[in-house]
């Protein structure tokens, strides 16, 4: 199956599909947040019927369209590379990953392209109720793809309402409500929704700050400000509690991905959180040398409480994850990839005996099979370390995100003290710290993601399908030539993006 | 009622339900039609920025359109997904490399400080207007005249041939032939609907001249798309095709395939027919008269055309996606689709199309009250 191994090209789809993510990543977060604001705005419009709050309205909104082109751009690329780049995946999972996808443009994709069209042009052309409605629909809709987005992610991080059937040799869904109601993918949707209202809150205040340094727009900003400061505060506080539920959820299904993104090589009780401290990229998990250089903290039990839910519990480090660790009842991926290889040879004594028509055959090797099936997965890894993702990698984006993340809601606290105290312009030190905040934003919502996908390697579904055999059979050159192909213009995009918009945030809201 | 489906059907039912969305796609082509149309059609700034922000109202549509078909076919087709996305790599990176220039040419031409200028962005829409047509249409073509890969044991792919997908159009052969002229036709139809459709939607009262050259352009590119049409329906008459000979799903070269497919289901003739005349009716009454609703006839006959070309390679026992180099690798919606699970849960999920389409018929209708005015083009958020 894998004979011809070439991890050249591998690691090049992987760094293509990174390189589209992040990308789109740029522009997504962005369109989630903002069209909730965007429709909140346009509401109190339409309520008061104020010119102001209408040039506030078409404004933000003015930003939003500019952003969302180039969202779009780099969103169907990303629909389309699964089968381009992972076209082994494709097939074997496509009955489970297409249904979602399929959905999300049914009722999520045209929803937004209907209503966004009558958000934009709608001002003169129909009634003012269904102009509002259209707003709050692009919102809506938006969010609703996110949805189905995220319930196909969350599947390949913990494959549930599925079963493999080994006559076709792919995945199959069993229960639809198990896919689209499991609590990974709620844990996915409300990180990255709240996030994003983060970032859009981020966004406006980045803007807004700029506008009351330079003593322009001074009512609009303020405005801005005090909408997108509640928001921002409250989404930055919830997007805190669910990442918690979402470590949890990876404790209990993806362990190797937390000990990675804690540096946690040895299993622990009582195990700490690491607060401050500085990983070692050299350090193998076979070998002896320090996971930290130099000085680090950790504040103990933390890790185990945040895990397990209770502080004395053990949190198994990655050495206990490959090697195993009997004391503890853990299957290490020395003993998953034996059962693994195990059910790879039955599943092909298995096909050879059904090719010959000897259904008896069949039998015995399918039931052995069945046995060892859940392990299939190890049965590909080359060897155990495999299965052990980049620690440096996924410890730094994990604590880039966590100490940004808990800084983000004194920033919005600060605003919305100092704009109840009216004393907002005077503090030019948070209006500077603010012109940048969507930049640490959008670094630790990009961080987040590095975590969630760089920390579940070697896998593309987790335990089942590693990276190496969910890809297409073509050569690294060719891939690495669409990367180049693709990094170009994105690039290009996102700079001409970039001066449009801080053209049209210099111009700013039209002039009566 | 879905439960008591069986397999067959719902797999019938999915090709269906995919062709239809593909179908739709082809007729909401007439924004990639109109945006290489440009600029035959408008020549001063004004007839540009009509032009432009009418198809930039839609171009949204088309976009969706076409990854919901991407969508629909990961779901119920996944073989057929990963086996031409995965194999005909190159046909299908440069489609996606023009469908990124689109977006970014409606929202960027016109907006200050956008590094590039205009006609860059300009540029961009023709790309996408006419190299992604016809790469897409090659790319349907090869649905008749075959592709070059083989699948082995776990249904994994493996392209026979170094130009990956490119060589539909690009090698010295009657097959390629056959996938450029879809690929033509395509492209010529979008403009012949883009024509159609810019004369529907433009105020055109204050731009006489532009009325003249869209009404001609009408006419003129269906004239042109017509020798492409005759040497596809010609060529379906008499081409052997793909056919399953036993309930094995054996694959094997038939003579008259698409002709016997033909006969066995003559609705598919009738669509075809039916399709050809109303478009040729749609562009005779844009062309020769004074109104303006010749899209909604070229429209439907699209749609019917484009039924035709994607359930004939389908229906009747044969291999939709042929391989030429391995019969026994050829795609049927039989070997191709989902497991019936799926297929059933899909079937629910697409209950709710007729409301879809319902409100975005209801917000065309909407939007489409009032024609496009030079004025409609001086609003900030215009394109």
């Amino acid at each position: 199956m894998i004979e011809n191994l070439d991890l050249g090209m591998v690691n090049w789809a992987r760094a293509q599909f990174a390189l589209t993510a992040m990308y789109h990543w740029l522009f997504v977060p962005l369109t989630l947040g903002i069209t909730w604001i965007i429709a909140f705005f346009h509401t109190i419009y339409v309520k008061t019927g104020s010119e102001e709050w209408k040039r506030l309205t078409k404004f933000w909104m003015k930003l939003f369209g500019i952003n969302f082109a180039i969202g779009v751009a780099t969103g169907i690329i990303m629909e389309f590379e699964f089968g381009t780049n992972w076209s082994n995946y494709s097939w074997m999972v496509g009955d489970i990953f297409g249904a979602p996808l399929a959905i999300e443009g049914i009722f999520a994709f045209f929803l937004e392209a209907t209503f966004f069209a009558v958000m934009f042009f709608g001002w003169n052309r129909v009634s003012k109720g269904f102009h509002l409605f259209s707003t709050w629909m692009v919102a809506v809709g938006s969010n609703l793809s996110a949805v189905w987005i995220l319930v196909a992610n969350a599947w390949m991080q913990y494959p549930v309402g599925q079963a493999f059937n080994p006559d076709t040799a792919r995945f199959e869904m069993q229960n639809f409500a198990e896919v689209a109601f499991s609590p990974y993918a709620v844990n996915k949707f409300t990180h990255a929704t709240s996030s994003s209202m983060l970032m859009a809150a981020f966004f406006i205040i980045s803007i807004s700050s700029w506008y009351l340094l330079r003593g322009r727009h001074i009512l609009m900003a303020k405005r801005s400000i005090v909408v997108a400061a509640c928001v921002g505060l409250l989404a930055s506080v919830f997007t805190i509690f669910n990442g918690d539920e979402s470590a949890y959820e990876v404790a209990q299904v993806q362990p190797m991905k937390l000990a990675a993104f804690e540096g946690l090589y040895e299993g622990q009780k009582n195990a700490g959180l690491v607060a401050l401290g500085w990983i070692n990229p050299e350090k193998k998990v076979y070998d002896t040398q320090e996971p930290f250089i130099g000085f680090n903290l950790h504040i103990p039990g933390l890790l185990s409480l945040m895990a397990n839910r209770s502080f004395g519990s053990f949190v198994p480090g990655m050495k206990d994850l490959v090697y195993g660790n009997a004391e503890h009842n853990i299957l290490g991926a020395v003993q998953k990839m034996e059962r693994g290889k195990k059910a790879v040879v039955s599943l092909d004594a298995y096909k050879q005996a059904k090719k010959a028509g000897d259904s008896a055959a069949a039998d015995v090797h399918l039931a052995a099979f069945n046995t060892n099936k859940e392990f299939l997965g190890y049965g590909y890894l080359g060897k155990p370390e495999e299965a052990v993702p980049p620690v440096a990698m996924s410890f730094n984006a994990f604590h880039v995100m966590v100490i940004l993340g808990s800084l983000f809601p004194l920033i919005f606290f600060g605003y919305l003290y100092f704009s109840y105290k009216g004393s907002l312009l005077e503090k030019k030190w948070l209006l500077g710290l603010g012109t940048i905040t969507y930049i640490l934003g959008m670094i630790a919502s990009q961080a987040g993601w590095i975590v969630a996908e760089v920390g579940r390697q070697p896998w593309s579904i987790q335990d089942l399908l590693p990276v190496t055999v969910a890809r297409t059979n073509l050569t690294a050159g060719t891939v690495q030539t669409t990367f180049f192909m693709f990094l170009g213009l994105f690039t290009l995009l996102l700079i001409a993006e970039i001066c449009i918009m801080v053209k049209q945030v210099n111009i700013g809201p039209e002039e009566n | 009622m879905i439960e008591q489906l069986d397999y067959r059907t719902l797999q019938h039912l999915w090709w269906l339900l995919c062709s239809v969305v593909g179908a739709l796609f082809l007729f909401l082509t007439f924004v990639q039609g109109g945006q290489s149309l440009l600029w035959q059609v408008a020549k001063t700034q004004t007839e540009k920025d009509l032009v432009i922000n009418s198809l930039g109202r839609k171009w949204e549509m088309t976009f969706t359109t076409l990854v919901l078909f991407g969508g629909a076919l990961f779901a119920s087709f996944p073989k057929f997904y990963s086996t031409s996305f995965g194999g005909a790599y190159w046909v299908w990176i440069l489609i996606l490399f023009t469908f990124i220039l689109q977006p970014v040419g409606y929202e960027y031409r016109k907006k200050q400080w956008n590094i590039l200028g205009s006609l860059v962005y300009e540029g961009f829409l023709f790309i996408n207007g006419a190299i992604g047509i016809l790469l897409i249409g090659a790319a349907v073509g090869t649905f008749y005249t075959g592709s070059n890969f083989q699948l082995n044991d776990s249904g994994f792919v493996t392209w026979m041939h170094p130009f990956r997908g490119l060589e539909a159009a690009l090698s010295p052969s009657i097959s390629s032939i056959f996938n450029i002229a879809l690929g033509l036709f395509l492209v010529f139809n979008s403009r012949t609907l883009g024509a159609m459709y810019l004369v529907n939607n433009l105020e055109l009262g204050e731009v006489p001249e532009m009325e003249a050259r869209l009404r001609k352009a009408s006419w003129q590119n269906l004239v042109l798309s017509l020798p492409f049409c005759l040497l596809i329906v010609g060529s379906l008459l008499f081409m052997r095709g793909y056919g399953i000979v036993d309930a094995q799903g054996t694959i094997e070269i038939v003579s008259f395939k698409y002709l016997r497919n033909l006969l066995a289901q003559p609705w598919l003739l009738g669509l075809l027919v039916a399709g050809l005349a109303l478009l040729i009716f749609g562009v005779w009454k844009t062309a020769k008269s004074k109104e303006t609703g010749g899209i909604w006839y070229g429209g439907l006959g699209t749609v019917l055309i484009g039924l035709t070309v994607l359930l004939l390679p389908a229906y009747n026992n044969t291999a939709f996606y042929p391989s030429k180099v391995d019969l026994q690798s050829s795609l049927t919606i039989f070997n191709a689709s989902s497991s019936p699970y799926t297929l059933k849960v899909m079937t629910y999920v697409a209950l709710g199309i007729p409301f879809v389409l319902a409100y975005v018929a209801y917000v065309w209708w909407l939007m489409n009250r009032g024609k496009m005015k030079i004025e409609d083009t001086g609003d900030r958020a215009a394109y």
